[in-house]
């Protein structure tokens, strides 16, 4: 096996535990969703043997070096991350109504690595910058952090799809009742602040010692304080201000969109230091 | 803070709200925005070009053109720095008494109220589980205090109660990262210089103003390389530098991107590199009156005559990029031809196309067929001593994040009442400062923990 087949053999699990975890919620199969969840934890063993095998071939290339350098591999890092995050949950508060929403971002994150033309999966040696023990220590704390916004962000859509008194019979009803979602989402949004605050404090030493500079508003690092602030007005909101249900729900989408664009909206829009995430 | 002399107490309730903080960081979050869609730093020139000068105008105005600096954008960061130390102060002077209570006190009726209190019934009499009870729940919580009431005994043993400073060291974090800022931005500079192998330097140059500064120490760059992958990648650039103070050599060390040199508080990191211009050259000269054609060394700046006194040639310098048509010729010498009687002009000699000179079709075709490949390294050159306390802030607001987050004030209650006939009841009940829901969870666990240990006693 190599590292080629193990990521796509996790693109496809990843695909069918989301086509499971839709079955589940649109025909109320709890079933399905019981297949959905082993059929991830699948997927999550490929996922994590691939990158595996992906820092093995690099070795075998000559060069050696962590797979997280390159936006391909950053996205298949991202669907890891928040496959193992989103088990965690489930096993921890036996809850799987939200995986609906989340296991199609675990999904699209691989898909778009492994079928986007534009995208190389070529293991290429990394440039002087990058050889650092920073790199493993930032990409990895920052790809947490998303995760944890990710879940987030699956969870506060519940809110805009679930109507107030779902009916017993709506497909509505086996989405988890809102003081779960509100507790959850805020667990995962702390989750999610701590590690992108490790992240960005990461990449400021990086940054300090590669360049001499801690921070030098680079367009990806003022995203990520941005998105920083938008999580922090989040807890100061729900902490102090009591705010709750669909009016934090909105802040969390919103941090959300932030995340996205710190990852690709940087990247295709607008010009800086970060090859990629 | 307690005066009631009118505007001060305003502005103190002013800066003591949340809300003002949700604002605060709101602007911050949208206006940071601007910075990254708008050029930075750029020149006048760039910003019309770009914009219009209606816009530019505008631009100046707010200082959008460096707008992480401009006076609004710092005026929102010390507004945020008034507030954190105004909410905190009078955070602070509420909850010391909490945080350092002189001796511990409870009020029974706030914790039977809760409804995640958990119920254990049991055959023996309170004297035979008080002790039991004691030591476990010392064993959960610490020191137990306990009180009688009638023949009810409540047990009272809490934990963490320091954790409710987390939230004032992580925004006391903020104000240390600031700090640390501003102590970077006045006692710090950043510059760059650039020194050809076998050369040396005390002169480098502020990055944005391109100032020159003096250095107490000088810097010899004694070889520089660069390494490729086979895809044709960098691998590596490496810089031999010694530092020579007071005329003695006192460090040589190398440097590589990811591993500067750090000395006497100022940071050396390897940035760039090019072709330094070389000493001596070999040149060719072919007079295409005559077809003679020389070849000899000649340093730059130096000045030769050109065959049958047709007139002089001087070799002027060096650029490692020639824009030349919007093309980049690469590494090209300059040449000034001065013929007898004529006005001299400029002549270019790219390395990479030895044909050029002739396509000007003079009389004199110029080419450099040999010189001795030198480069010079990039360096930047910081000091910030600042960094420290921004480093502290960093290592306080991880474990300010990690107490606030994960670690609350947990406080446990213990009655034993009987029951009759030698019999008792047990209730385990408990509060947290945070996270109300997995503290119910866990005197569930907690309770069935405490039921199989006093089984086990029986
Ligand atoms: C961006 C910088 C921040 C500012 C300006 C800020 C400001 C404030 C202010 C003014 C308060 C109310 C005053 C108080 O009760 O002490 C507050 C409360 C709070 N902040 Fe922040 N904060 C910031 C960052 C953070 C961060 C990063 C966290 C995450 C750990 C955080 C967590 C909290 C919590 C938990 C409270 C409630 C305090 C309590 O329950 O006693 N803050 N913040």
């Amino acid at each position: 096996m190599n590292s080629a087949f193990a990521l796509s053999s996790t693109t496809f699990l990843y695909g069918l535990a989301m086509v499971c975890y839709i079955g589940a919620f649109a025909f109320k199969k709890k079933l399905l969703g019981t297949a959905g969840f082993y059929v991830l934890v699948l997927g999550l063993v490929l996922n994590t043997v691939g990158i595996g095998l992906r820092w093995m071939e690099s070795y075998q290339m000559g060069f050696g070096r962590a797979p997280f350098s390159n936006m391909y591999e950053s996205l298949i890092f991202f669907s890891w991350t928040m496959t193992a995050l989103y088990l965690y949950v489930e096993i921890k508060y036996k809850e799987q109504g939200f995986g609906v929403f989340v296991s199609p971002l675990i999904f699209l994150a691989i898909a778009y690595a492994s079928f986007d033309p534009s995208m190389s999966a070529k293991i290429n040696p990394l440039i002087p910058a990058l050889k650092s023990n920073w790199l493993i220590a930032h990409v990895v704390t920052c790809f947490l952090g998303y995760a944890g916004f990710a879940l987030a962000f699956g969870l506060s859509l519940t809110y805009y799809v679930k109507p107030g008194q779902p009916d017993q019979n709506s497909i509505f009803s086996r989405l988890p009742d809102g003081e779960v979602i509100d507790e959850l989402t805020y667990q995962m949004v702390v989750f999610g602040f701590l590690f992108l605050t490790i992240g960005i404090i990461t990449g400021a030493v990086w940054a300090n010692s590669a360049w001499g500079k801690y921070w030098s508003w680079d367009p990806k690092e003022t995203w990520s304080l941005i998105t920083w602030f938008v999580y922090a007005i989040f807890l100061h909101l729900r902490l102090m201000r009591g705010w709750h249900g669909r009016n934090l729900a909105l802040v969390s989408i919103t941090g959300f969109v932030a995340v996205l664009f710190t990852y690709f909206g940087v990247n295709f829009l607008l010009s800086g230091l970060h090859s990629y995430a | 803070m307690k005066n009631k002399d009118g505007i001060s107490r305003q502005i103190w309730v002013f800066f003591c709200s949340v809300k003002l903080t949700v604002y605060i960081l709101v602007l911050l979050a949208v206006t940071s925005i601007i910075g990254t869609v708008v050029l930075q730093n750029g020149s006048p020139q760039q910003y019309v070009n770009l914009y219009g000068q209606g816009i530019y105008n505008l631009i100046q105005v707010f200082d959008i053109d460096d707008m992480y600096h401009a006076w609004w954008f710092l005026l929102l960061l010390l507004v945020l720095c008034i507030n954190i130390t105004v909410c905190s102060v009078e955070r602070l002077s509420l909850l010391w008494k909490t945080i350092f209570p002189g001796r511990v006190r409870f009020n029974v009726n706030r914790y039977l109220k809760s409804k995640s209190s958990q119920t254990i019934d049991k055959t023996s009499s309170v004297k035979q589980l008080l002790e039991p009870c004691e030591a476990w729940l010392a064993k959960q919580a610490g020191p137990v205090t306990r009180q009688t009431d009638g023949q009810t005994t409540y047990l009272y043993a809490e934990k963490g109660r320091w954790t409710r400073l987390g939230v004032f060291v992580v925004h006391a974090s903020v104000l240390l990262l600031l700090a640390g800022a501003l102590i970077g931005a006045v006692f710090g500079f950043k510059a760059n210089v650039r020194i050809d192998e076998g050369t040396q330097t005390g002169r480098v140059f502020e990055s944005k103003t391109r100032e020159p500064m003096t250095l107490d120490f000088i810097i010899r760059c004694n070889e520089f390389d660069v390494s490729f992958y086979e895809n044709g990648a960098p691998e590596e650039f490496r810089s031999n530098l010694t530092i020579i103070e007071d005329g003695k050599e006192s460090l040589t060390t190398d440097i590589r991107v990811n591993h500067p040199l750090r000395y006497k508080g100022i940071n050396i990191f390897q940035s760039s590199y090019g072709t330094a211009a070389p000493d001596t050259v070999t040149m060719q000269m072919v007079d295409n009156q005559s077809g003679a054609e020389i070849i000899r060394d000649i340093r730059i700046g130096e000045t030769i005559d050109l065959p049958d006194g047709a007139g002089q040639f001087t070799l002027q310098g060096f650029l490692p990029h020639f824009e030349f048509q919007n093309h980049d010729l690469g590494e090209t010498f300059f040449g000034l031809v001065t013929l007898t009687g004529e006005t001299g002009f400029q002549i270019g000699m790219p390395i990479q196309f030895p044909t050029f000179d002739k396509m000007r079709k003079g009389r004199f075709a110029f080419v450099v067929t040999d010189f001795e490949k030198r480069y010079y390294t990039g360096l930047q050159v910081t000091k910030d001593p600042g960094v420290w306390y921004v480093y502290a802030g960093f290592i306080l607001m991880i474990l300010g994040c990690w107490v606030t987050f994960f670690m609350s004030h947990q406080s446990f209650l213990l009655t034993l009442a009987p029951r009759g006939a030698g019999q008792s009841r047990v209730i385990l009940s408990g509060k947290s400062s945070r996270n109300s829901r997995s503290m119910t969870l866990k005197l569930k666990q907690m309770a069935t923990r405490l039921e199989n240990q006093l089984n086990k006693g029986e």
